[in-house]
């Protein structure tokens, strides 16, 4: 792991800054850190334009959050030995204003959310028209299909993939390079390429993202896998809750088609390739790699025991490469830039970079790419700003309802496929879902088990019966009936739904609640035993109070009572009837005195 | 389509994204996947098309992107000057739109209040 | 006769059968499959009418159930349930006086869940027909659902 640097350098690099020599200044600075030995504990960012040209050159020092303006080549010795060295900045060269206290301000969360972020299979998404093939072929766009067309061997390709220690991005982290030469070598007259977009898992959006931003990196990526494993024929499944990726790909088919990097005797080669989608109808299963395969040949997306696996035999009993959206993402840049490039980044289980999405309680949501290895809490407070409204961090979810909660305590583990299965959640497809004190772990254990109940396909006892089980012994606890043993029947319960599960929806559902019991068992035991929930999200157990004082008797809280337990008069304080109330919040909502409490 | 081909075309289509800045001075780009559009970006690609046209601007072109992944700041724009480094903008409504047509296309002025600062 | 133009685009074979159904449910005037259509897409396909009924009933966006003209389809994802997606719920309700799986009785709007729309980064959010909308308020919501009541005067 490289050292985090204790300081960041932000030097503005819009163009009236540069005409007024920036780049100096940074030459500068580097000069000087290396003299005084601390370039590792400084990065120096350049970025676009700040704002403030009449002050150029400017710069921002973070954590400190120090602006110093109109700087010249010659003020950087002072700044490095004084502030960057003793801590001390050079005052007569800050500037503390309005202006530049709401730059500081803005610009720590926005630099912060893109500075961390080394982006791979991001690189085209937001710059280039995704719906014109020129733009991509302008950013070396086709070049790797046209390079191993070419001048590789399949057995070449396999072993670039192998080397790179690329592994598949679905969610599983399967070796990619060893999943492609199984299928290359099977013997078989035809065999078929497969693209996994039913990208289901709730709070994943990378997939649609790229299938949107980026189609014909997709379409590359299969085509130099159909080449490397002997198919001429590929599917990509897209879930029909997409119908923008699926008009951008679509659109990129016909161009490339159009172009002939689809068809017949690709690059003047023997190679001929084309590709179809294949659009989902709604259901979760589908993401299973064997429902899914099921599903494009048009039945009900059942999976099927493996083996044998789609390597062997997948669609239509053929031979069959699956692999998902990201993961095809990423085989171009590989090609061009060379295995030992891919393999320099990550750690030493995990190479590349992985695409996250942040959602829930976080100040910047969205789509970010980080290499291998960066721990959770870059991910969450560099990245993400933290929580907002000043609210405290409880917990983040990974990898959905195949995945777990991980807490606090466990924020500076560095991500990779193996160090988050230890934490008992998993890499999933990338989703982040960050909790507050708001959420109560074990309701949020219920909702993931309410999804996964509904999305069992039904066809395996476990799976089916199973998971209603769980469901209904967290919504006793969650409703304060639970009791004591309840906690052991659940963790039994867990692990037999785990182990005899035929795919994978039945042996990670039960991920959430083991995960949950795992980190926080106190709340599973205040539920039970105190009928609490601290974050008074379980209505059963939570009990609302009108405060005398506050109280002005204006009674739209029992007009809107649905129980009708509110009485009161004018003058006098309203109050509410235990017995009856069913603790709904209506009141709590409606108040327009904040007159009602909750308690719990 | 061969390797001396693919070459061409990619020359050609580097040298067409600089000379695209010679004709237009400026080119607004607005972020057009599904968060961008669930933030309303369709509705800011209008303005901008309608507040071009009404004010008769001649060196602007509008083009669509993807999602450059910032969901919490959609829709985003981005603005490219030639020669000067892209400004970009976030939380961007057609009012906003409308101001950077004023501002920033017409006077050439950066709206700083709209302004994400980007590391590189 | 609409039927017979969906099915002399594909070919007839089982594999198109999703796409089959998408097509003519898409272009029915209640958003749904009918008995009569799913026979002749059984015939056509080759396949028995069991097996298309089983595909029908297995995925959730085919109906044999008439529907509204626009479906909503609100995201019951955790991002989006962590961001408030329960008070957007309660104000379609109380707007089209309608719950899970119902449908208007001016046959415009038929509300269903999703499990996941995929813009987490805007929750909550809901999607009508093929438009998504994100960061909804309960303000918004009203706004939305009243564009789509004025397209129809």
């Amino acid at each position: 792991m490289a050292t985090v640097p204790k300081l960041d350098v932000l030097i503005c690099g819009g163009a009236s800054c540069i005409s007024n020599h920036s780049h100096d200044i940074k030459d500068k600075i580097f000069e000087e850190l290396k003299k005084n030995g601390i370039e590792d504990e400084v990065r120096v960012i350049e970025t676009g334009c700040m704002g403030p040209c009449e002050l150029g050159p400017v710069m921002l020092v973070y954590p400190d959050k120090v602006f110093y303006q109109r700087l010249k080549p010659s003020d950087i010795e002072t700044i490095v030995s004084d502030h960057f060295v003793k801590g001390r900045p050079v005052e007569e060269k800050v500037l503390v204003s309005e202006t530049t206290r709401a730059i500081i301000e803005k610009g720590q969360q926005d630099t912060d959310f893109f500075k961390k972020q080394t982006k791979v299979v991001l690189s085209n998404c937001g710059r280039i028209d995704p719906e014109n093939i020129e733009e991509y072929i302008s950013e070396n766009g086709y070049a790797a299909l046209g390079s191993v067309l070419t001048s590789s061997t399949p057995d070449e390709v396999v072993e670039t993939i192998k080397k790179s220690g690329l592994r598949g991005r679905g969610g599983g982290g399967f070796p990619t390079g060893r999943k492609w030469e199984f299928v290359k070598n099977t013997t078989n007259d035809q065999k078929y390429v497969v693209c996994n977009a039913d990208e289901g898992d709730p709070g994943a959006f990378m997939d649609r993202s790229v299938l949107e931003g980026d189609p014909h990196c997709i379409i590359e990526g299969m085509s130099i896998a159909a080449y490397t494993v002997g198919a001429n024929k590929g599917y990509v499944y897209i879930r029909a809750e997409y119908p923008l990726a699926i008009k951008r790909l679509e659109h990129a088919i016909e161009e490339a088609r159009e172009y002939g990097f689809l068809g017949e005797n690709i690059f003047e080669t023997d190679f001929s390739f084309d590709l179809e989608i294949r659009i989902g109808a709604g259901a979760f299963v589908c993401g299973e790699e064997t429902a899914l395969i099921a599903s494009i040949e048009g039945e009900r997306g059942n999976p099927r025991p493996r083996p044998p696996f789609p390597a062997i035999s997948g669609l239509w009993g053929k031979p069959t490469l699956l692999n998902n959206v990201e993961t095809y993402a990423n085989i171009r840049h590989i090609i061009l830039k060379g295995w030992e490039w891919y393999a320099s980044i990550g750690t030493e289980t995990s190479k590349g970079t992985k695409v996250f999405a942040l959602s829930g309680k976080i100040k910047n949501t969205g789509l970010i790419e980080v290499p291998m290895g960066t721990t959770l809490r870059e991910l969450i407070f560099d990245i993400g700003g933290g929580v907002p409204d000043g609210k405290k961090f409880k917990a983040v979810q990974l990898g959905g309802p195949s995945g777990g909660c991980v807490p606090e305590e466990y924020l500076d583990t560095p991500i990779d496929y193996e160090t988050l299965i230890e934490l008992g959640a998993m890499m999933g497809s990338g989703g982040v879902i960050v909790m507050d004190e708001d959420t109560c772990m074990v309701n949020t254990a219920r909702f993931f088990l309410d999804f996964t109940k509904s999305e069992s396909c039904g066809k395996c006892v476990p799976c089916r019966v199973g998971l209603v089980q769980l469901h209904a012994l967290l919504d006793k606890i969650v409703k304060g009936n639970g009791e004591l043993e309840d906690l052991d029947k659940l963790e039994k319960l867990c692990y037999s739904v785990k182990k005899t599960s035929l795919c994978g929806l039945g042996q990670t559902a039960p991920n959430p609640v083991l995960s949950t019991l795992r980190y926080f068992k106190d709340e599973y035991l205040e539920h039970i035993q105190d009928h609490r929930c601290r974050a008074k999200v379980c209505t059963n157990l939570v009990t609302y109070t009108i405060v005398e004082d506050a109280c002005r008797s204006c009674g739209i809280c029992a007009k809107n009572c649905p129980v009708d337990c509110i009485s009161g008069e004018k003058g006098v304080p309203y109050v509410i009837n235990q017995d009856i109330c069913i603790s709904c919040g209506t009141c709590y909502d409606v108040c327009p005195f904040d007159a009602i409490t909750t308690e719990s | 389509m061969n390797l001396e081909e693919l070459r061409k075309l990619r020359e050609k289509g580097q040298r067409e994204m600089m000379q695209r800045s010679d004709t237009s001075k400026y080119r607004i780009v607005v972020g057009m996947g599904t968060s961008g559009i669930a933030a309303g970006a369709r509705e800011v690609l209008k303005a901008f098309i309608d507040e071009i046209n009404t004010r008769g601007i001649k060196d602007v072109i509008v083009m669509q992107t993807g999602e450059k992944g910032f969901s919490s700041r959609e829709p985003v724009v981005e603005v490219f000057e030639e020669g000067s480094e892209p400004v970009l903008y976030g939380n961007i409504d057609p009012e906003k739109a409308k101001r950077i047509v004023e501002e920033h296309i017409g006077k050439g002025n950066i709206i700083k209040d709209y302004q994400i600062i980007v590391g590189k | 006769m609409r039927i017979d133009t969906v099915l002399k685009k594909y070919e007839a074979k089982e594999e198109n059968l999703l796409y089959i159904l998408h097509e003519i449910q898409d272009g029915s005037d209640n958003n749904s499959l009918n008995k009569k259509d799913l026979e002749e897409v059984a015939a056509y396909v080759g396949v028995p009418l069991s097996r298309v009924n089983g595909v029908v009933s297995f995925y959730s966006m085919f109906s044999s159930r008439p529907r509204g003209k626009y479906i909503i389809r609100l995201c019951q994802s955790p991002p989006c349930f962590i961001k408030g997606s329960v008070n957007v719920y309660e104000k379609i309700k109380q707007q089209l006086k309608i719950s899970e799986d119902e449908t208007t009785d001016d046959g415009l709007f038929t509300l269903e869940f999703s499990s996941c729309l995929g813009v987490c980064g805007l929750a909550p959010a809901m999607m009508i027909n093929d438009d998504v909308y994100g960061n909804l308020t309960e303000e918004r919501v009203v706004e939305i659902l009243n564009n789509y009541r004025n397209l129809e005067d």
